[in-house]
C-alpha cells in the first residue's frame, strides 16, 4: 500500500491524484485567538462551531491544538475530541492532534476511532524518546508528523533537513517498523523577509528539501504550517496572502502533499497583482540582495501610513562630555547623535564612551532619582538619550568585538506575564533599572513561563521580573514560581503591576520559590531591591531578611484571617439590598439593542480625561490640577502635562489612535443573583455575587443583581453593557521604540488608557442622557463628572463589585465585541488593546458601588453551579476572593 | 514478517490460502438449549456468591466446563476449522455486572485450555484438517466513542486506559492459554476495538511473541456504518494497523443485509475476509429463526462471488447451521488475496 489512508468517521485516502491536502487551523489555541477564548472560556458550544465551520469550508482534516499554560490541555483536548464525536458532520474528518506536550497528544489519540495523525514528533529528544513515541503511535495506528528537528535543534537549511528526515525516516522505517506511508515529514516552514541574512533561504531550502524529501524517501509526505512563511508581514495581510499562494504554488510543485492553513489567508496565485508577485518571488525564493527591503517599502505603501516629526530646539555649549552629560541630565535627544560621534571619535574604544561620559551622567540621574530630585518622566527621558547614545556605538563596539564587553550591573530579564497585555508599568521598571545600569531583557507582554524561564536559562539571567495588571495574573505568577522551583531556579524573583502585592508576593508566591521573592511597588523601588539582591555580600542578607519577613506575614495573615466571620450564603441573600419594586422608578430606554461607534470623536474624549491616574502613572502622586502647582513635582508635573498634551493633540491631528465602542441595553430581569437578558431571540444570563462578610444588623449584604427588578416582581427592568477601545497605541508605541524613545512609548500608551477611560465615561453619559436616558435632564461640570454625582453606576468585570473576570466572556457574546469593534479578550480575560474599559450600566437610583469582599465556599458552589463550571476552576478565577 | 512464530500461525495461514475456513457458531444459542438456572451457573465454587450471576455464560468454563467442552466439539463434529473461545464478556470491566472481576484471568485461561484440548482432539482425529482456537475478545459493555447522557455528550462511562488495560489482562490470559489467533469481534464502537489492538500490540512487543489478529466489526443497520457512527471502510483504515490477518463483519445483520459491505471489504482489504452473520434478524420473541437451508442460500451467494476466506455463524446459528455452511463452503475456492 503506497497510499496514505486516514479516517474519521469517513475514509479519507491520499493518492498521488490528490490535490493538497487543507489541514484546518483554527482550532488551534495557539493560532487563533478566538478559540482560545472559546475553550478558555468554557464555551466549547462555539468552539464546535469552529470546528464545524472548517469542515464545511472544506478542511479535509482538523488540527486541533490546546497547547495554553492556562489549561489543563489533556482535558481539554479529550473534551473537545469526546464533543467532536458525537458530532458527525465534523468527525466524518480525520483529526491531527497537535501538541508539544505528549501527554496531551496521547489523550487525544485515546479519544479517536478513526485514523488521525500526530503532530508532532521529532529527534529533539534523541532517539529513545522518538523511538519510544513513534512505538506508541503505532499501536494507536496513526500516522505523525515528524519535524525536521534533532538533538542540535531546529533544522535551518536545506543540508540539515534533508540529513535530519533521512535519519528519522530510517529510524522508523526499519527500527520502529512504522509504515512508510503514515509518516509526514515537515521540514520547518521559516520566516523569511526578517532582514536578516541568513533567514533569505528558508522558502528555497524548504521547497528543495521537498523535493529531495519525495524522491527520496519512498511514501513519505511533506507537510507544512504556511502561515509561517509571512510573519515578517503581521498586519499585512495583503502581503502575507501573496506570500502564503506563491509559496505554496510552488511548494506544492515540488511535492508538498499538505498544509496547515487558513483558506481565507491565501490569495489565488494568479489574483496577485503582477508587481507585487515579482517582489513577492524574489523574496521567497530569494532571486535578489534586496528583495527583503524592496517588499517591506512596498509594503508600507499599501499600509500607508503616517511618519511622526521631531520638534528642534538649538542647544550647545562646553565640552563634549559635559554636553553629554548634560543632555541625559536634561533629556535632551537632538543632538545626542553627533556628540557621541564626536566623543567616539576622541576615545580610543567605542566603550570608553560608554563607560566614561554616558555613565557618568546615569550616574547622576540615577542619584537625583534615588534623592527624589528627579522623576519619572525626567528619567525616562535620559534613558531615551542613553538608548540613542549606545545605538549609536553598538556598531563599533560590536566591530572591535571587545573583550568584557559587559560592564552591567546585572541582568535582568523581564515580562509581562501569559494572558496580560498591560506593559506601561513594566516599562517604566525596565527604564529605571536601565538607567542605572542595569542590562534589561523586556520579553515583552503575554510571555509563558516556559518562555521565561528558557530564556532566563539562556541569557543567563541574574533576575527574573514579572509584571501583570489583571488578577489572573497573580495565579500566573505563583505559577512561573513552581517552575523556577522545579527547575531548580535560585535567582531573584521580583514581583510587580497593579494588582500585585507583598501579602500575595508574601503569602502565594514566596512559600514556592526557594529563592528571593520580592514584591516591588513601584519603579524607584527596583534600583535598591536589585542592587541590594545582586550585591555580594548584601544579597545574602536581603534574601534571609526578605524571607523571614514575607514569613511573617504568612503568619500574621493566617491569624487575622481567621477572626472575620461571614455568614451563610442563603442569609445573606435573605438580607439584600430592600428596593420597594412596587414603587421603583424604572424608567424605559429610548432606544433598545446595540450601538456601535466606529471612530468617535477624540477631540470630544480629550476634554474629559481625567488627568490625576495620568501622574500616577508616572509615580507622580498627587490630584489634578493641583498637582501642576504642588512644591515639589510641580515644575516636573507641568513639564509632563505639556508633552502630554502636545503629543495629544498630534494623536487627535493625525488620527494616530482610533475609538471604537459599543453599547447595548437590554430587557433584563434578576432571578436570585443572576440577570437574565433578552436581546432579539437570545437570552443572556450574567451571574453576579453576594457580600457574605457579615455586617452590623440592619445592614444589606450587596449583590449588583439587587440592582434590578427581580422576575417574580413582574416588572420589566433593564440593564446596559459597553465595551470601548482605543486602538492603535501598541503600533505607534513600536516606533518610537525602534527610535530608542521610551518616553513617548510610554506616554501614548499613558494617553490611550486615559483616552479609554474617558471614552467609558463619555458613553455612560450619552447612555444615561440620550440612550437609555433616565437622566434626559443631566448637567454637570467635568468634575462633578469624575466624581461620579450622577444617577446609575458601570461595574466592570474583574473590579471589587464584580471580580469574577471570566463575565467578560458574556459581556463580549452579548455586545458582539470582537465582531463590533475588535477589541479581544485573552485568555485571562485581559482586554486587548490594553487600553479598553468594558463593563455593565445600572440605572436603578440605589445602585451604587461596593466592593465584594471575601466570601465564603458555599457561594462558590452555588456560583459555580450557576455557571455550570467545575468549582475549582471558579476557585481559580476568585481566589483573590475567597475566604478560605 | 517473524518466522519464528507458533508453527500454528503458519498452519492456519496455510490452511487459508488453500480452502474456506468454517468458524464456528454461536455459543449463547447452544447454553440455552441446556436451560441452566442459577445454581447451575453458581456450581459448588459460588454457591454462597453475593449476587445474581445466572447469564454469566463466561463462568461456566469455571462452574460447568464440561457442557462448554461439548459444545465445542458438537461445532468441530460439524466441520468447524475454527472455535471461538468462550470468553466473550471475559474482561474485568464487563465482569463487574458480576461483581468477578477478580476472576478474568483464570476464566479466559480456562477457556482457552477447554477449547485448547478439543480442538487438538479433533487434529489428533484427523491431523489433515487441523482445528485452530480462536481468542474471542467481545466488545465490552461500555463504550469509549458515546455518551450515555446526551446532556453531556463529551461524558464517558470508561477511560481508554481502563479499557485497553481490561483487554490486556484478557489478551495476556488467552495467550498463556494457548489460542492460536486473537479474534476482536462484534466491534460497534472502533475505539474500543483499538484499545484492545492496543492491548495486543502492546503484550507483542513485551513479549517478543505475536500471534495474528482477526477483527470483525458489527454493522447495526441499512444505513451501512458501525454503531459508533464510521463507514465500512472508514472502519477498516482505524484497524488496519493491527496487521490483521482478516477482518470481516459479523452479527447484527442477516447475510442477505450484509451483502454490500461483504463485497466492498472483499474489494478493497489487502487481507483475508471473514463473514459470520446471525441466523437472521431475531423475531419478536428475540428468537432467530432462520434455518440452516435458508441462512445458506445467501452464504452461497458470498461463496460465488468469491468474496470469503472464513465463514460462520453467530447469534441464532447451531451446529445444523455450521454443517450446512461447510458443505457449501467446501465445493468454493477461497478469496484470493490482493498484493
Amino acid at each position: 500500500m503506497t497510499n496514505m489512508q486516514l479516517s474519521g468517521l469517513e475514509p479519507l485516502q491520499i493518492t498521488e491524484l490528490t490535490n493538497f491536502v487543507n489541514i484546518g487551523e483554527r482550532t488551534n489555541i495557539t493560532g487563533s485567538k478566538a478559540f482560545a477564548r472559546m475553550i478558555l472560556g468554557g464555551d466549547y458550544d462555539s468552539a464546535l462551531s469552529v470546528a464545524r465551520q472548517q469542515v464545511e469550508n472544506g478542511a479535509q482534516i482538523i488540527d486541533v491544538n490546546m497547547d495554553e499554560g492556562m489549561l489543563d490541555g489533556v482535558h481539554a483536548m479529550t473534551k473537545f475530541l469526546n464533543l467532536i464525536a458525537s458530532e458527525p458532520d465534523i468527525s466524518r474528518v480525520p483529526v491531527m492532534v497537535d501538541s508539544s506536550k505528549w501527554e496531551i497528544i496521547e489523550a487525544g489519540l485515546k479519544c479517536m476511532q478513526g485514523k488521525g495523525i500526530v503532530n508532532s514528533i521529532s529527534l529533539k529528544d534523541g532517539e529513545g524518546k522518538f523511538i519510544e513515541r513513534a512505538k506508541i503511535i503505532k499501536r494507536f495506528g496513526a500516522a505523525t508528523v515528524v519535524m525536521a528537528f534533532d538533538e542540535d535543534g531546529q533544522a535551518d537549511n536545506y543540508e540539515k533537513k534533508i540529513a535530519i528526515c533521512k535519519r528519522a525516516y530510517t529510524i522508523l522505517v526499519d527500527q520502529v517498523k512504522f509504515a512508510p506511508e503514515d509518516i509526514i515529514f515537515d521540514p520547518n516552514i521559516l520566516t523569511v523577509a526578517t532582514g536578516i541574512e541568513e533567514h533569505n533561504n528558508y522558502a528555497v531550502d524548504f521547497v528543495n528539501a521537498t523535493k529531495w524529501i519525495k524522491e527520496n524517501l519512498p511514501f513519505a509526505k511533506v507537510s507544512g504550517g504556511v502561515s509561517n512563511i509571512s510573519f515578517s508581514f503581521r498586519g499585512n495581510d495583503t502581503v502575507r496572502e501573496a506570500m502564503h499562494a506563491a509559496f505554496l504554488y510552488k511548494a506544492i510543485q515540488n511535492g508538498m502533499d499538505m498544509g496547515i492553513v487558513n483558506a481565507g489567508m491565501i490569495e489565488v496565485y494568479d489574483e496577485i497583482p503582477k508587481n507585487l508577485l515579482a517582489l513577492v518571488e524574489d523574496v521567497l525564493w530569494n532571486k535578489r540582495a534586496d528583495a527583503t527591503e524592496r517588499l517591506v517599502s512596498f509594503a508600507e505603501t499599501i499600509k500607508a501610513k503616517g511618519k511622526i516629526e521631531v520638534i528642534d530646539e538649538a542647544w550647545r555649549s562646553t565640552s563634549v562630555e559635559e554636553r553629554l552629560k548634560h543632555a541625559l541630565v536634561k533629556g535632551i535627544t537632538d543632538f545626542i547623535e553627533i556628540d557621541t560621534e564626536e566623543a567616539r571619535q576622541k576615545s580610543s574604544r567605542p566603550l570608553d564612551v560608554i563607560e566614561g561620559p554616558l555613565m557618568a551622567g546615569m550616574s547622576v540621574v540615577g542619584d537625583l532619582f534615588g534623592a527624589g530630585k528627579m522623576f519619572l518622566p525626567q528619567v525616562v527621558k535620559s534613558a531615551r538619550v542613553m538608548k540613542k547614545a549606545v545605538a549609536v556605538l553598538t556598531p563599533y563596539i560590536e566591530a572591535q568585538k571587545q573583550e568584557g564587553a559587559s560592564s552591567f550591573a546585572g541582568r535582568i530579564l523581564m515580562a509581562t506575564v501569559k494572558g496580560d497585555v498591560h506593559d506601561i508599568g513594566k516599562n517604566i521598571v525596565g527604564v529605571v533599572l536601565g538607567c542605572n545600569n542595569y542590562e534589561i531583557i523586556d520579553m515583552g507582554v503575554m510571555v509563558s513561563a516556559d518562555k521565561i524561564l528558557a530564556k532566563a536559562k539562556e541569557i543567563n539571567a541574574d533576575i527574573i521580573g514579572l509584571s501583570g495588571l489583571i488578577t489572573p495574573s497573580l495565579d500566573e505568577m505563583v505559577h512561573v514560581a513552581k517552575e523556577m522551583e522545579r527547575l531548580g531556579f535560585t535567582i531573584p524573583l521580583l514581583i510587580g503591576g497593579a494588582t500585585t502585592s507583598r501579602i500575595h508576593a508574601a503569602v502565594k508566591v514566596d512559600p514556592f520559590y526557594s529563592g528571593s521573592v520580592v514584591h516591588v511597588l513601584d519603579a524607584s523601588r527596583s534600583v535598591p531591591v536589585a542592587s541590594s539582591l545582586l550585591g555580594k555580600e548584601s544579597g545574602a542578607v536581603f534574601h534571609a531578611s526578605i524571607k523571614a519577613e514575607y514569613e511573617k506575614m504568612r503568619e500574621e495573615h493566617k491569624n487575622r484571617r481567621d477572626t472575620k466571620t461571614f455568614v451563610s450564603i442563603a442569609q445573606a441573600r435573605e438580607q439584600k439590598i430592600k428596593i420597594d419594586w412596587d414603587h421603583a422608578e424604572i424608567i424605559k430606554p429610548k432606544q433598545l439593542g446595540i450601538t456601535v461607534f466606529d471612530d468617535f470623536d477624540l477631540s470630544a474624549l480629550a476634554e474629559i480625561i481625567d488627568w490625576t491616574p495620568f501622574f500616577n502613572t508616572w509615580e507622580m502622586y498627587g490630584k489634578f490640577p493641583a498637582i501642576l502647582t504642588d512644591e515639589k513635582v510641580g515644575i516636573e508635573a507641568t513639564k509632563l502635562y505639556h508633552d502630554a498634551k502636545i503629543l495629544l493633540q498630534k494623536v487627535i491631528d493625525q488620527k494616530l489612535l482610533k475609538a471604537k465602542g459599543v453599547i447595548g441595553i437590554f430587557e433584563a430581569n434578576a432571578v436570585d443573583d443572576d440577570i437574565v437578558l433578552s436581546h432579539g431571540t437570545q437570552s443572556f444570563t450574567t451571574h453576579h455575587l453576594r457580600q457574605q462578610n457579615e455586617k452590623k444588623r440592619g445592614q444589606a449584604y450587596y449583590s449588583l443583581s439587587d440592582f434590578v427588578a427581580p422576575k417574580s416582581t413582574e416588572r420589566q427592568d433593564y440593564m446596559g453593557a459597553f465595551a470601548v477601545s482605543i486602538l492603535g497605541a501598541d503600533a505607534e508605541a513600536k516606533k518610537y521604540e525602534a527610535d530608542f524613545d521610551d518616553y513617548n512609548s510610554i506616554m501614548i500608551k499613558a494617553i490611550a488608557d486615559r483616552l479609554a477611560e474617558a471614552f467609558a465615561e463619555k458613553m455612560h453619559h450619552l447612555v444615561r442622557t440620550d440612550y437609555w436616558g433616565y437622566a434626559a435632564n443631566e448637567k454637570l461640570s467635568i468634575d462633578e463628572l469624575l466624581t461620579e454625582k450622577f444617577q446609575g453606576i458601570r461595574p466592570a468585570p474583574g473590579y471589587p463589585a464584580c471580580p469574577d473576570h471570566t463575565e467578560k466572556s458574556t459581556l463580549w457574546k452579548l455586545l458582539e465585541v470582537e465582531q463590533n469593534i475588535g477589541t479581544i479578550i485573552t485568555e485571562s480575560f485581559a482586554m486587548w488593546p490594553a487600553s479598553s474599559v468594558s463593563g455593565w450600566y445600572f440605572a436603578n437610583q440605589e445602585s451604587k458601588y461596593f466592593g465584594l469582599g471575601k466570601i465564603s465556599k458555599d457561594q462558590v458552589e452555588d456560583y459555580a453551579e450557576r455557571k455550570m463550571r467545575p468549582i475549582t476552576e471558579m476557585e481559580k478565577w476568585l481566589s483573590p476572593n475567597l475566604n478560605y | 514478517m517473524n518466522t519464528k512464530i507458533a508453527k500454528n500461525k503458519s498452519a492456519l495461514e496455510e490452511a487459508l490460502t488453500q480452502r474456506i475456513l468454517i468458524l464456528d457458531g454461536a455459543m449463547g444459542t447452544m447454553i440455552q438449549q441446556y436451560k441452566l438456572e442459577e445454581e447451575d451457573y453458581r456450581g459448588e465454587r459460588f454457591k454462597d456468591w453475593h449476587k445474581d450471576i445466572k447469564g454469566n455464560n463466561d463462568l461456566l468454563c469455571l462452574t460447568q466446563p464440561h457442557i462448554i467442552e461439548a459444545i465445542h466439539k458438537e461445532y468441530l463434529e460439524a466441520g468447524a476449522d475454527i472455535i471461538e473461545t468462550n470468553t466473550f464478556n471475559c474482561q474485568t470491566v464487563s465482569l463487574e455486572d458480576y461483581d468477578m472481576q477478580s476472576l478474568a484471568t483464570e476464566l479466559n485461561l480456562a477457556a482457552s485450555k477447554i477449547a485448547r484440548k478439543a480442538a487438538d482432539e479433533y487434529t489428533a482425529k484427523d491431523p489433515s484438517k487441523p482445528r485452530f482456537v480462536a481468542g474471542a475478545i467481545g466488545p465490552m459493555n461500555r463504550t469509549l466513542s458515546l455518551s450515555p447522557d446526551v446532556n453531556r455528550p463529551e461524558y464517558r462511562t470508561v477511560t481508554f486506559d481502563q479499557v485497553k488495560n481490561a483487554y490486556r489482562e484478557q489478551v495476556f490470559a488467552l495467550i498463556e492459554g494457548g489460542v492460536d489467533f486473537l479474534l476482536i469481534e462484534t466491534i460497534f464502537d472502533t475505539l474500543n476495538a483499538k484499545a484492545a489492538i492496543y492491548a495486543c500490540l502492546e503484550i507483542f512487543d513485551e513479549t517478543g511473541k505475536e500471534l495474528p489478529i482477526s477483527i470483525s466489526g458489527t454493522i447495526t443497520d441499512a444505513s451501512g456504518r458501525t454503531l459508533s457512527g464510521q463507514t465500512i471502510e472508514a472502519f477498516y483504515i482505524s484497524v488496519k494497523h493491527a496487521n490483521p490477518l482478516s477482518v470481516g463483519i459479523n452479527c447484527a445483520l442477516g447475510a442477505s443485509a450484509m451483502r454490500p459491505y461483504i463485497e466492498l471489504l472483499s474489494n478493497h482489504v489487502s487481507c483475508y475476509v471473514s463473514c459470520y452473520p446471525n441466523a437472521g434478524l431475531p423475531n419478536e420473541f428475540g428468537e432467530y429463526d432462520e434455518t440452516p437451508q435458508s441462512m445458506c442460500n445467501q452464504i452461497e451467494d458470498f461463496l460465488q462471488a468469491g468474496f470469503l476466506n472464513i465463514v460462520g455463524g453467530c447469534c441464532g446459528t447451531t451446529p445444523e447451521h455450521i454443517r450446512e455452511i461447510a458443505l457449501h463452503a467446501a465445493k468454493h475456492k477461497p478469496r484470493a488475496i490482493k498484493a
